[in-house]
């Protein structure tokens, strides 16, 4: 039998899909299928949020007809959690290909969300067209010079929001820039290294399949200021589906689409939406919810699926 | 013999066109094809993209680009002058791809 090494078995157990929650105790992580707001609600000072991603509307395909729809199904099923997040990260693609009145019609599902705000980040989706011009009119204000990222506290965690699609580089890898490193480096210089530190970006921040542009070049020089934290969680989408790395103290996962999935790296000749019916479309497609428990080193992260 | 090797070499890696006045690049799997297009000046281009995925044609210099192209939307752009004109897709740039326009 072959032996299965730590790394090849979260692998595994990431391709596998949803409904895991990983808990980490004394160091090793260990998954099981549990209700996550229900630990949540035992311990004082626990909160949850929920990372939404990847929402394309204006797409249309074999595999979702109406991402409208299921972006709706998302949002019922997150109103439906107890206790309701704290907040909702928005990791980016919210449009195809800035598809007329997609970031309207997004603007106008998420305000049914029962919970007190919603953070975003662009995807590159967002902004290729115009430079960010619209997103950024939508979603700079309060944002580091109106620019996109910022940063903020919660119960003790801190929480950054980076982007690394304005920058996109000659083979379409993700970049953050030098700006944004230096504002990283500063806005954590003051913090404790035992603050949960939770990063979210569009573009996963490691290298995750360069080949098909599944990784930010100049991440490396933004995750060496986080090395000294105790717990860093990093979130990502651009890629929908759930892929997960432990590296020392820091914790990677991307999270779904909420409209459609797409190919495991290099299982097809190209990075495009699968092309599945979209029944099995439903099984690869969902949400995020993760959950901080304090004295419980690393966050519980949740994905389920519409189908 | 010689001259033969070198017709076949150019066909294999350049698309040729004669005095055809339209020519259809087809943007599939993330990837332009042909890659390479040789055209007579004035030849009106037309690119068509299969993919779910939108891409764009969007030419180096900036001398000519489309919006977003959905599945099955098409882009034409016709080449009154000869030279040589890199694009990519603005979505993918990766995605590279060349007319020569004679």
């Amino acid at each position: 039998m072959d032996r299965i090494d730590r790394r090849g078995f979260l692998e595994c157990m990431a391709w596998a899909g949803t409904g895991l929650v990983w808990v980490s105790t004394g160091g090793v992580l260990s998954s099981r299928v549990i209700a996550p707001a229900a630990a949540a609600e035992a311990t004082p000072g626990s909160f949850s949020f929920v990372q939404i991603s990847d929402t394309h509307i204006g797409f249309k395909g074999q595999a979702n007809s109406d991402p409208t729809a299921t972006l709706q199904q998302v949002v019922d099923h997150v109103n439906a959690l107890q206790p309701a997040p704290a907040f909702v990260l928005h990791t980016g693609d919210q449009t195809h290909g800035q598809k007329a009145g997609a970031f309207d019609i997004v603007a106008e599902i998420l305000k049914g969300v029962k919970t007190e705000r919603i953070f975003y980040v662009p995807g590159e989706h967002d902004v290729f067209l115009d430079g960010g011009k619209e997103y950024l009119g939508r979603y700079g204000k309060g944002t580091v010079g109106g620019r996109g990222w910022q940063s903020f506290d919660y119960k003790g965690s801190h929480f950054v929001g980076l982007v690394n699609v304005l920058k996109y580089k000659g083979e379409g890898m993700g970049a953050l820039g030098e700006d944004q490193i230096e504002w990283l480096e500063n806005d954590l210089a003051p913090l404790s290294s035992s603050t949960p530190v939770v990063v979210f970006s569009h573009v996963p921040l490691w290298a995750v399949y360069p080949q098909w542009g599944w990784t930010t070049e100049d991440a490396g020089r933004a995750l060496v200021h986080l090395k000294r934290f105790g717990s860093v969680t990093v979130l990502n989408g651009h890629i929908h589906q759930v892929l997960q790395k432990v590296e020392g103290n820091v914790r990677f996962h991307t999270a779904m689409s909420t409209a459609f999935p797409q190919p495991a790296p290099g299982t097809a000749p190209a990075p495009g939406p699968m092309k599945i019916s979209e029944a099995d479309a439903r099984r690869m497609i969902g949400v995020t919810e993760v959950t901080h428990v304090p004295g419980q080193h690393a966050l519980a992260v949740v994905d389920s699926t519409l189908g | 013999m010689k001259i033969v090797a070198g017709v076949i070499v150019a066909l294999l890696t350049v698309a040729h066109v004669g005095a055809a006045s339209s020519v259809a690049v087809g943007i599939e799997e993330f990837k332009f094809t042909p890659p390479v297009l040789a055209v007579p000046v004035g030849t009106t281009v037309t690119w068509i993209n299969h993919d779910e995925e939108p891409h764009t044609i969007t030419s180096v210099d900036g001398a000519f680009g489309s919006t977003g192209l959905s599945h099955e939307d098409t882009f034409a752009q016709t080449f009154i002058r000869p030279g040589r004109y890199e694009y990519f897709c603005a979505l993918h740039p990766h995605m590279k791809a060349i007319v020569i326009v004679k």
